[in-house]
C-alpha cells in the first residue's frame, strides 16, 4: 500500500476547487439550518440551479459573440443570472411552506430539487440542458479561459500542484469562499442576524416583538439559497455539467460536512466541507490499498469502494446523536426543534 | 459518485507520472438496429477529466479509451439516430458505467419500442456483455396492444393502480412510523431494497424455491424493522433525542445501508431468477402474470392490514398511540411495544413490497431502488395526510396512477417529476392532506 501516495491525494483536496465549491455550499446551508433553523434539504437543487443557469446562460446567449460584451462582463453576468435563478427558485419554494412546519420544508425542498434534476435530464430538453448526459466543460469555459491572466503550464508544489486553468479556478473560487465567510461574521452580529437567531430560538417571541418572521425566514432563504447556486457554478467550473451530480446525495454530503464542522459557527463549514473531502480521499484510498492486498476477494475495487459511503453514513448518525454541535459549534446554539 | 469521481480528479493534478499506454481501459460496443449495423451515431464518455465524443464507423463498432479505473458516463446521441429507431428504454440514453478490474467494457443500447413490463427482458440488440447501470424502469406494467388513445389510458390505469398498491405496501409503514414516534423515516427505501436482496440472496444465489424464499425474506424483514427499533431508535427515545436530531440519523442511516447494500451486490441491475409468467390479454391490455399477481397479493395484504388496525387490540392500541400517545400510556397501552410492533409490521410490509417490486419491475434489482421510490412514498403519504395509514393507501394509489398516466402526455423520463409536482401542489392547497388533521401543520 503506498500510503504516502493516499496522504498526498488527501492533502490535494484540501484546495481543490471542489472543495471551495463545497464549502461554499455549506456556508449557504449554515445560513439556513444553522442560524435560521430552516430544514433545507434541497441544496443540490440550488446549486443544479445556479450551474445550468450559468452554463444556458454562457451557451445561448453567449454576450461575448452575440452582444460585443467585453469578456468578463459575458462572465459576471452569466453569474448574475445564476444567482437571479437561484432567488426566483427560493421565493417559488419558500412562499407555500416557510408558514407551514420545519419538516414541510425539508419535504418540499428535497422533492423541488429532485423535480430541477429530473426536469434537465429529462429527453425532451436534450437541446437546452444536454439531457441525461449535461453540457460538456469545454461549451462554457471560454469567458473564464480567456479572462485567465496565468501563463505558465503548472503551479504550486507538492499535492497542490494545478495546471494554469485549475489555479485560476482555485484563486477565483477560495477568494468567494473567503468573501462569503466574512459575510456570514459581518451579518450574523448585525441586527439582522440577532433577528434571525432569535426566529431559530423561539419564532413566537421574536414575532412578538413585531418583526415580519416570514419575511425574514425569506431573506435568509434567499441568500443562503444564492450562495448555493454560486457554488454550483463553481462546482461546474473545473468540470462537465452532469444532472446526476445533483442527486439528493450531495444534499446529504453538504449536511454531513455542516454538522462535522460545527453549524451556527462561522468557520464550522469551511472546516467541515475540507475534513469531509480529505477524510473521503484518504478512506478511499485505504481501501484501495486493502483491495490490492486481496482484503475483499475477487471482489473489483470500485465495488470494494463503497464502504466509505458506508462510513460516511455511520459518521453521520454518530455526530448527530453524539456531538451534534459538531467540531467547532456550541450546543446552545442548535436549534433541533421544530 | 459522479461528483466524488470529480474529486479525484481534480487532486490528480498531483501526478503519479503516467507511464502506462495512454487508454489502458476502454469502453466499445456495436450499435445495431436488428441486425442492420448503424454508421455515425454519437456516443459520448464524459468523467475523470475525460471528455470525449466518437462516431460508430461503417460496421457499427466504436471504442472509446479512457486512462483510469473509476465511473463515467456512456451516452448516446439519440439525435444522430436513423429516422424511427428510437432506445427501448430512455434511461438508457446516459448511464454511469464503471471501469474497474476488466480492462474493456461492453455497452449496449437496445432499440425498439419501449418494452411492456419495464425493461427486465434482457434482450440484446449489441454484442457485448450486458451493461450494468440503467435504473430499473418501475411500472409500465402493462402495455396496450391497440393504439387508440382509450385502451392506452387504460393500460396505463391499471399499471398505475398496480404499482401505486406497491406504494402503499410500503407507505403504511412510514406513516405508522410517523404516526407513532413522529419520526420522517428517510431510510424507508432501504427497508424495500432489503426485502428485495433478500429475495435475490435466496432464490438466485441459493436457488431455493420460492416458497421458502418469500418466507425468509418475510422474516428477515420483520427481524430489520424490529433491530431499527431494538438498536436504533429505542435507544434514541430513551436519550431524548430532537425529532430533527433522528430525521438526520435516519439520513445517515440510508446512506449506510445503501452503500452496504451497493457493496453486496454491485452497481449494477442483478436478474432474478424467477419466472414472471406468460403475458394475459385482458381485452386491450397485455400484461405478464406477474403483474396480476403482485397487484392481488397486495390487495389481500392491504385488507389484511385494514382489518389489523381497526379489529385487534394492538390495532386499536396502535391507532391510539398515534391519535395521542401520552393519553395512549396513561389508559394504559404500552406505548413502547405498540412502537417495536409498529416497526416489526412496517418491516414485513415494505419487505414484502420489496419481494412484489422487485417481480413486478421485470424480476431485477438495484442497490438504490428503494431510494429511488422514497420520494414516491412520502408523495403518497403527505397526500393521503401524515399519520393516517388509510390516508397512505389512498395517497400512494393516486400517485401511482398520477405516476403512470404521466407518461400519455409527457417523457417518461418526468414521471417522478410530476408526482413530486402533486406532493408540492398539494402541500400548497390542504398542507394537511386528503384524510389528515389540521392540527398537524403547526
Amino acid at each position: 500500500m503506498d500510503f504516502l501516495a493516499i496522504v498526498n491525494n488527501a492533502a490535494g483536496e484540501i484546495l481543490s476547487p471542489t472543495t471551495a465549491a463545497f464549502a461554499l455550499a455549506t456556508i449557504g446551508l449554515n445560513i439556513h439550518f444553522g442560524y435560521s433553523g430552516l430544514l433545507n434539504f434541497g441544496q443540490a437543487g440550488f446549486m443544479a440551479v445556479g450551474a445550468y443557469a450559468f452554463a444556458i446562460f454562457t451557451i445561448m446567449v453567449d454576450p461575448t459573440a452575440t452582444l460585443g460584451w467585453p469578456v468578463w462582463l459575458s462572465f459576471l453576468s452569466a453569474v448574475l443570472v445564476a444567482i437571479l435563478a437561484a432567488v426566483v427558485f427560493a421565493l417559488i419554494l419558500g412562499i407555500p411552506t416557510l408558514r407551514l412546519r420545519g419538516d414541510y420544508l425539508a419535504i418540499v425542498t428535497i422533492a423541488a430539487a429532485e423535480i430541477i434534476r429530473f426536469t434537465v435530464r429529462t429527453q425532451d430538453l436534450t437541446e437546452v440542458t444536454g439531457g441525461s448526459q449535461g453540457l460538456t466543460g469545454a461549451s462554457y469555459k471560454g469567458d473564464l479561459e480567456a479572462l485567465n491572466p496565468l501563463t505558465g503550464s503548472t503551479y504550486g508544489f507538492g499535492p497542490w500542484t494545478a495546471t494554469a486553468y485549475d489555479t485560476w479556478v482555485r484563486i477565483i473560487a477560495w477568494s468567494i469562499v473567503i468573501v462569503a465567510l466574512v459575510l456570514v461574521w459581518l451579518l450574523m452580529r448585525s441586527p439582522w442576524g440577532r433577528v434571525i437567531k432569535g426566529i431559530r430560538e423561539d419564532e413566537d417571541a421574536v414575532r412578538s416583538l413585531g418583526k415580519n418572521v416570514y419575511s425574514y425566514k425569506m431573506q435568509a432563504l434567499v441568500l443562503g439559497g444564492s450562495m448555493g447556486a454560486l457554488a454550483g457554478v463553481l462546482y461546474v467550473l473545473p468540470r462537465a455539467v452532469q444532472p446526476d451530480n445533483f442527486a439528493t446525495t450531495l444534499t446529504f454530503y453538504i449536511w454531513t460536512a455542516l454538522l462535522l464542522g460545527g453549524a451556527a459557527t462561522v468557520f464550522g463549514p469551511l472546516l467541515g466541507a475540507i475534513l469531509f473531502w480529505v477524510l473521503l480521499s484518504f478512506t478511499g484510498g485505504i481501501i484501495v490499498g486493502l483491495h490490492s492486498m486481496g482484503i475483499f476477494g475477487d471482489m473489483t475495487g470500485t465495488q470494494a469502494g463503497q464502504l466509505r459511503f458506508v462510513i460516511v453514513g455511520l459518521a453521520l448518525m454518530a455526530l448527530v446523536v453524539f456531538r451534534p454541535q459538531g467540531i467547532l459549534g456550541n450546543k446552545k446554539e442548535l436549534s433541533f426543534n421544530v | 459518485m459522479g461528483m466524488v469521481a470529480g474529486g479525484a480528479a481534480a487532486a490528480t493534478a498531483a501526478p503519479a507520472p503516467q507511464t502506462e499506454p495512454p487508454a489502458p481501459y476502454n469502453f466499445n460496443g456495436i450499435i445495431r438496429d436488428g441486425q442492420t449495423p448503424l454508421e455515425g451515431v454519437e456516443i459520448t464518455v464524459t468523467g475523470n477529466g475525460v471528455d470525449e465524443t466518437v462516431a460508430t464507423g461503417a460496421d457499427g463498432r466504436w471504442v472509446v479509451g479512457v486512462p483510469a479505473q473509476g465511473t463515467y458516463t456512456v451516452s448516446i446521441d439519440t439525435s444522430t439516430l436513423p429516422e424511427g429507431v428510437t432506445l427501448r428504454d430512455p434511461s438508457f440514453e446516459s448511464r454511469e458505467l464503471e471501469v474497474s478490474t476488466s480492462t474493456s467494457v461492453g455497452v449496449l443500447f437496445p432499440f425498439g419500442p419501449p418494452a411492456a413490463g419495464g425493461g427486465g427482458d434482457g434482450g440484446t440488440d449489441g454484442e457485448a456483455t450486458p451493461a450494468p447501470g440503467a435504473e430499473p424502469g418501475a411500472g409500465a406494467g402493462a402495455g396496450a396492444t391497440s393504439n387508440d388513445f382509450g385502451s392506452q389510458v387504460l393500460a396505463r390505469l391499471i399499471s398505475g393502480l398496480g404499482f401505486g398498491l406497491l406504494l402503499a405496501l410500503a407507505a403504511i409503514g412510514i406513516t405508522l412510523i410517523f404516526g407513532t414516534t413522529g419520526v420522517n423515516n428517510f431510510a424507508h427505501g432501504e427497508l424495500l431494497t432489503f426485502g428485495g436482496i433478500i429475495f435475490y440472496f435466496t432464490t438466485t444465489i441459493a436457488n431455493w424455491p420460492v416458497w421458502s424464499a418469500i418466507i425468509v425474506t418475510l422474516l428477515a424483514s420483520a427481524a430489520f424493522g424490529w433491530f431499527h427499533d431494538w438498536g436504533i431508535f429505542k435507544p434514541l427515545r430513551r436519550r431524548r433525542v430532537g425529532l430533527v436530531q433522528v430525521l438526520i440519523v435516519t439520513i445517515g442511516l440510508s446512506i449506510a445501508l445503501r452503500y452496504f447494500f451497493q457493496f453486496l451486490i454491485g452497481g449494477g441491475i442483478e436478474g432474478l431468477s424467477v419466472d414472471r409468467g406468460a403475458v394475459v390479454q385482458v381485452g386491450p391490455v397485455a400484461m405478464t402474470t406477474s403483474n396480476i399477481v403482485s397487484t392481488l397479493i397486495a390487495i389481500v395484504v392491504l385488507a389484511a392490514v385494514g382489518w389489523f388496525l381497526t379489529r385487534t387490540r394492538i390495532g386499536k392500541a396502535t391507532r391510539a398511540v398515534s391519535d395521542n400517545a401520552s393519553l395512549a400510556a396513561a389508559s394504559g397501552i404500552d406505548v413502547d411495544r405498540v412502537i417495536r410492533i409498529v416497526w416489526v409490521l412496517a418491516g414485513v410490509l415494505t419487505g414484502g413490497a420489496g419481494i412484489l417490486y422487485t417481480y413486478f419491475i421485470g424480476a431485477n434489482i438495484k442497490w438504490d431502488m428503494g431510494f429511488t421510490i422514497l420520494l414516491l412514498l412520502f408523495a403518497g403519504v403527505t397526500l393521503g395526510g401524515l399519520g393516517s395509514a388509510f390516508g397512505a393507501l389512498v395517497g400512494a394509489v393516486f400517485i401511482g396512477i398520477v405516476t403512470e398516466l404521466s407518461t400519455l402526455f409527457l417523457a417518461p423520463d418526468l414521471r417522478y417529476a410530476v408526482a413530486l409536482l402533486v406532493l408540492i401542489l398539494v402541500l400548497l392547497f390542504r398542507p394537511q392532506g386528503i384524510l389528515g388533521r389540521k392540527e398537524r401543520i403547526g
